[in-house]
């Protein structure tokens, strides 16, 4: 048979030398081994204390976006809903009225966006199809939960916080990311 | 009125003496819960229990607690008195043992001679081997107990382990007899702190080689817990143990360990006696104190070596125990044995 690496090696099979057959050098090879790793760096994260670092590209929770007055941008189009694979995304828009200028960027917003973490696959497929650059995954994974309804996050949950008003939460929700 | 005569002050003396080694043996027992989580961890890079206090120092009474907590079952087809039996005869055994071994020399307070041995009996091996040899009841009676034919099946085979160990253990013991001439566990430590004698490791290396492997063995540690294989076997002989009996079979097994590490520390390795240290020229007091400190350090060695093994040796097959034991340990043990007396023979003449 045609070897698929060159790695093989071949098995021996002869029969033990009286030395090896006592085993004990075995066991002491063995023990000297293990006794070696008592001193060696542990590779552990002790996770609350500290945190791994994320890749630049990690994709964590969402955020929906604010622009520069603090005024939501989604629109409410519907395409994130429409990218997303596992369906997790459901939303209801609404007119702006006279006097929301402030509150919201264009003349259409939702009253209600709804995210499914259980669902979510955090493929980040939404924030490619967002055309007002209104969500984008950050750095944040979803946290522990005792019951399903906690991880449908609500508008509330997902929006950033007013950058004029508060501006340590906005950039603690914005991160490291630009 | 002779019950008057009677020396009620040693009577007082030996109660404390029992109190205090009894306690400081479960608290090893506890600690070595601990140690073997650790060691464990170390040798395979990881930090351990680090939650429970500094350093995770609280984790067995965290243990401790939480096997108290869990729901206690026994089985309605086990026979009642006997399943509780199992348990309790496991512990007995294993703390009755540390009641002839010598923690010390001897400590002088308020004009009294106190020795640092519950009872110094002249056949002290042979008490320790006969009250080891009962541990096989406490497997044997809480496997059949149960009910089950995995725990008993769990118990023969546990049992037959024992036993089988105990003859090469036995035998390798005759040997360092033969060079001492007692059975006195103080006798045999006194000799060898005597000027001009060596440990009997020097004189006994191979019996103390096949000692330790069948000590191994008859503490049911790796490589030969077959008793209690976990994850292939089914567990063994407490299969159906739950809550603190089940902590109970764990606690014994952990004393068993302390207390084969105390005999080998004993037998082979001086006991108390300091290297290259003469004790009787310190005040007997502080000659005690370091003795009972040197033991301990031995014992720590020994206890890390057991689980310094555990994490390194795979488990054994079951007929590669027995063929080890009787066929390999035996007559390794008997050969031992006739040339030591040969030896001894030829230099007395």
């Amino acid at each position: 048979m045609q070897a698929l690496t060159n790695r093989g090696k071949e098995v021996e099979r002869k029969p033990m030398s009286f030395w090896e057959s006592l085993y004990l050098p075995g066991i002491f090879k063995g023990m000297a081994i293990t006794f070696s790793h008592l001193f060696k760096k542990k590779p552990t994260i002790h996770y609350p204390e500290q945190k791994r670092e994320f890749s630049p590209v990690f994709r964590g929770l969402h955020v929906l976006n604010r622009d520069e007055e603090g005024r939501e941008n989604c629109t409410a189009c519907g395409l994130c809903a429409v990218a997303c694979p596992a369906e997790a995304i459901t939303m209801e828009g609404a007119e702006r009225m006279p006097g929301e200028e402030n509150l919201y960027r264009e003349e259409k917003y939702a009253a209600k966006y709804e995210i499914n973490m259980l669902r979510c696959i955090f493929c980040g497929l939404c924030e490619e199809a967002c055309p007002k650059d209104a969500i984008y995954l950050s750095e944040t994974f979803a946290p522990s939960d005792f019951n399903r309804k906690g991880f449908i996050y609500k508008k509330e949950d997902l929006l950033i916080p007013d950058k004029n008003t508060d501006p340590e939460g906005y950039a603690k929700a914005r991160g490291s990311k630009k | 009125m002779t019950l008057l005569a009677f020396d009620w002050i040693l009577l007082i003396e030996k109660f404390v003496l029992i109190a205090i080694i009894v306690s400081v043996s479960l608290v090893i027992a506890m600690y070595e819960t601990y140690a073997e989580r650790k060691v464990a961890a170390f040798l395979q890079d990881r930090p351990g229990p680090n939650r429970a206090g500094p350093f995770g120092m609280l984790q067995p009474l965290a243990d401790g607690l939480k096997l108290f907590m869990k729901e206690e079952i026994i089985p309605n087809t086990s026979n009642k008195f006997l399943f509780i039996l199992g348990p309790c005869l496991a512990m007995l055994t294993a703390m009755m043992t540390c009641a002839v071994i010598p923690w010390g020399s001897h400590l002088e307070l308020f004009g009294r001679h106190i020795d640092l041995q519950i009872a110094d009996i002249n056949i002290g091996i042979l008490y320790v081997f006969g009250v080891v040899s009962m541990g096989v009841y406490g497997i044997m009676i809480g496997g059949w107990a149960s009910n089950n034919k995995f725990s008993l099946i769990a118990a023969l085979r546990g049992a037959s382990q024992v036993i089988s160990y105990e003859l090469a253990m036995g035998l390798s013991l005759i040997a360092l007899l033969m060079l001492t001439g007692s059975l006195s566990l103080r006798t045999i430590v006194d000799q060898q702190m005597a000027p001009g004698h060596l440990w009997n490791i020097v004189y006994q290396p191979l019996g103390f080689l096949i000692f330790l492997v069948c000590a191994f063995a008859e503490c049911n540690r790796t490589p030969f817990d077959l008793p209690e294989a976990e994850n292939e076997l089914n567990f063994g002989y407490h299969q159906e143990y739950s809550s603190m009996k089940l902590g109970f079979y764990l606690f014994a097994e952990y004393i068993n360990m302390f207390i084969s590490s105390v005999i080998m520390a004993t037998l082979f390795f001086g006991g108390y006696d300091i290297p290259f240290l003469d004790e009787s020229t310190l005040n007997p007091n502080v000659a005690a104190l370091l003795g009972g400190a040197a033991l301990f350090l031995k014992v720590v060695f020994f206890i890390f070596l057991f689980m310094w093994v555990r994490w390194t040796v795979p488990r054994f097959r079951y007929d590669q125990l027995m063929d080890l034991g009787w066929k390999k340990l035996i007559p390794l043990a008997l050969a031992n044995m006739v040339v030591t007396g040969a030896v001894i023979l030829w230099l007395k003449k």
